[in-house]
């Protein structure tokens, strides 16, 4: 073997030397009898049985091509198996339990606790609780979620619930609005959380009620508890970041897959669909409880978003201390 | 029947580009799409390698696997083709794609794709064989005059080659056995789950 290493490697050294080809080899690096060696059968005794091998041998699948697609200069991504094997495992199994499991949640929490009342009734007065500023941006963010989450839904499950329902040729017709109305709503989803940040951040961060009102549960599942609460109390809290940074994560990587190969590799591409889907489906989760705590859930809860205006007994059992402020009132527990 | 299968002996591709540019032709594929193309590996270096890639036509499609329309059929000859009727242009099969064989038109700004396009093996599409409709969709259905794919079909140095899987793999064997040592039938591993010898 060395012997044989050693003529290979007099013989180009010969022909180095040689004047015809004295200007290609002028700039060569040195090259060890080893990688000559190497060189010039990379893939003897490898079989074929395995890719991965093959590619270690010839240092990675990044490759050249003489046609204009950069993309096109990888040989081989064995991680699109992973990418598949992700999205139609766990993630898609994980996302239908995120989803249905909190439909299931909110179902039986109706029907043990049902609809939370006011304690005290409606007072028949109102407390400005939102301007339109602050609902045009809810509904911005609520409306474009909803489609959006339809037609991602649709891209994740549409195979196997509604493709066998309404026939080939009809559900890609409506797959294909569905992924334009998923590529366009998207502007306006980001706009939405992004305005949502800076119109609510200041209400919503962590303060001293927040601990009690988490102590207590919030007083979800006893009638008449109401921990004290600024503006927001924790639960709302969790739901504006869990918007704010789902949302985030949710945005950029979309930026990824609604221009694709524009910042990423393949495998960058792989990992923003991942996240996406991951997250989306962990925000709807999130959302639904959402939903459901504010309209059907609670009673007077629904005004704040559609009205503006929340009746003064609502408000005294869910948000006290933010009523005192607003109505220059001695702050509760601080008399 | 034959289970279609393409295989790439790197040992003897040239990088000519003749199977690029005969599937173009042959196909009127659209600027912008390749559906075979040439990567080199280690250019300019010792060891330097190229080979010829296109679609596999793999034994367990992950194209077929994540398509969110379910576009996808496989022949009796194991040829894997899509519907671009129902192809919504969503780019996941070209992300679970071990080979990077779908190809998409650019259909508007930004990344809007169009229709999938990829290899057919020479066998067109859904349509009824040698249509029109079929040509301009997908290209040439060589496999329905008796013919085997063109890029392997002309292919000088018989690098590529086409056909059914023990045949074009017994080639290759031989081939092995002959120079006494392999180079890695590229991709079978990947797309077929075995080996076409050593």
């Amino acid at each position: 073997m060395a012997v044989a290493a050693l003529m290979l490697a007099a013989v180009l050294i010969s022909v180095g030397t040689t004047p015809a080809y004295a200007q290609a080899t002028g700039g060569a690096p040195p090259v060890s009898a080893g990688s000559i060696n190497t060189g010039e059968r990379p893939l003897a005794g490898i079989t074929d049985s395995n890719d991965a091998e093959l590619l270690r041998a010839l240092k990675g699948a990044q490759g050249q091509v003489t046609i204009q697609d950069e993309k096109a200069a990888v040989l081989i991504q064995p991680q699109g198996r992973d990418w598949r094997a992700a999205i139609k495992g766990p993630v898609r199994v994980a996302g239908a339990w995120l989803v249905l499991g909190m439909v299931v949640v909110l179902i039986v929490f109706f029907l043990m606790r049902g609809r939370i009342t006011i304690d005290k009734g409606f007072s028949g007065r109102t407390i400005a609780r939102f301007n339109g500023l602050d609902r045009f941006t809810h509904w911005l963010t609520a409306s474009s979620f909803v489609i959006l989450v339809l037609s991602g839904l649709n891209i994740s499950y549409g195979r196997y619930l509604l493709l066998p329902i309404i026939g080939p040729d009809a559900f890609t017709g409506l797959s294909l609005a569905l992924k334009y109305a998923h590529n366009f709503v998207a502007l306006p989803f980001m706009v939405g959380v992004v305005m949502m940040f800076v119109l609510w951040v200041g209400h919503n961060i962590p303060n001293k009620y927040d601990f009690q009102w988490l102590a207590m549960a919030g007083g979800l599942f006893s009638k008449g508890a109401h921990p004290p609460s600024k503006k927001f109390n924790a639960g709302q809290k969790i739901i504006f970041w869990s918007v704010i940074l789902g949302g985030a994560i949710i945005s950029v990587s979309g930026i990824f897959l609604l221009f694709p190969f524009y910042f990423g590799d393949i495998h960058d591409q792989q990992l923003m669909q991942i996240l996406h889907a991951v997250f989306a489906l962990i925000l709807i989760s999130i959302v639904l409880a959402h939903v459901y705590i504010g309209s059907l859930g609670m009673e007077g809860a629904f005004d704040a978003m559609y009205t503006g205006e929340v009746d003064e007994n609502w408000a005294r059992e869910h948000h006290n201390v933010w009523v005192a402020q607003v109505k220059g009132e001695p702050v509760p527990g601080h008399d | 029947m034959a289970r279609m299968k393409f295989l790439l002996d790197a040992e003897r591709c040239i990088e000519c580009n003749a199977c690029v540019t005969a599937c173009k032709n042959e196909h009127e594929v659209p600027w912008g799409i390749n559906r075979r193309r040439v990567v080199t590996l280690n250019d300019g270096k010792p060891g330097e390698r190229s080979i010829s890639m296109a679609c596999m036509h793999c034994t367990d499609a992950p194209c077929m696997a994540v398509c969110p329309v379910d576009c996808f059929y496989k022949t009796a000859e194991g040829v894997v083709l899509h519907s671009k009727d129902l192809c919504i242009g969503c780019g996941y099969c070209f992300y679970a794609c071990p080979f990077g064989a779908p190809q998409y038109p650019q259909a508007g700004n930004f990344g809007t794709r169009g229709k999938m396009d990829k290899c057919t093996f020479c066998s067109g599409g859904p349509e009824a064989d040698n249509s029109e409709a079929e040509l301009v969709k997908y290209g040439r259905n060589r496999l329905a005059e008796g013919k085997l794919p063109l890029c392997a079909e002309m292919c000088s140095t018989k690098a590529l080659l086409a056909g059914d899987g023990d045949i074009v793999a017994g080639i290759y064997r031989e081939r092995v056995v002959t120079r006494g040592y392999g180079s890695g039938a590229w991709g079978w591993a990947t797309a077929y789950k075995e080996s076409a010898g050593t």
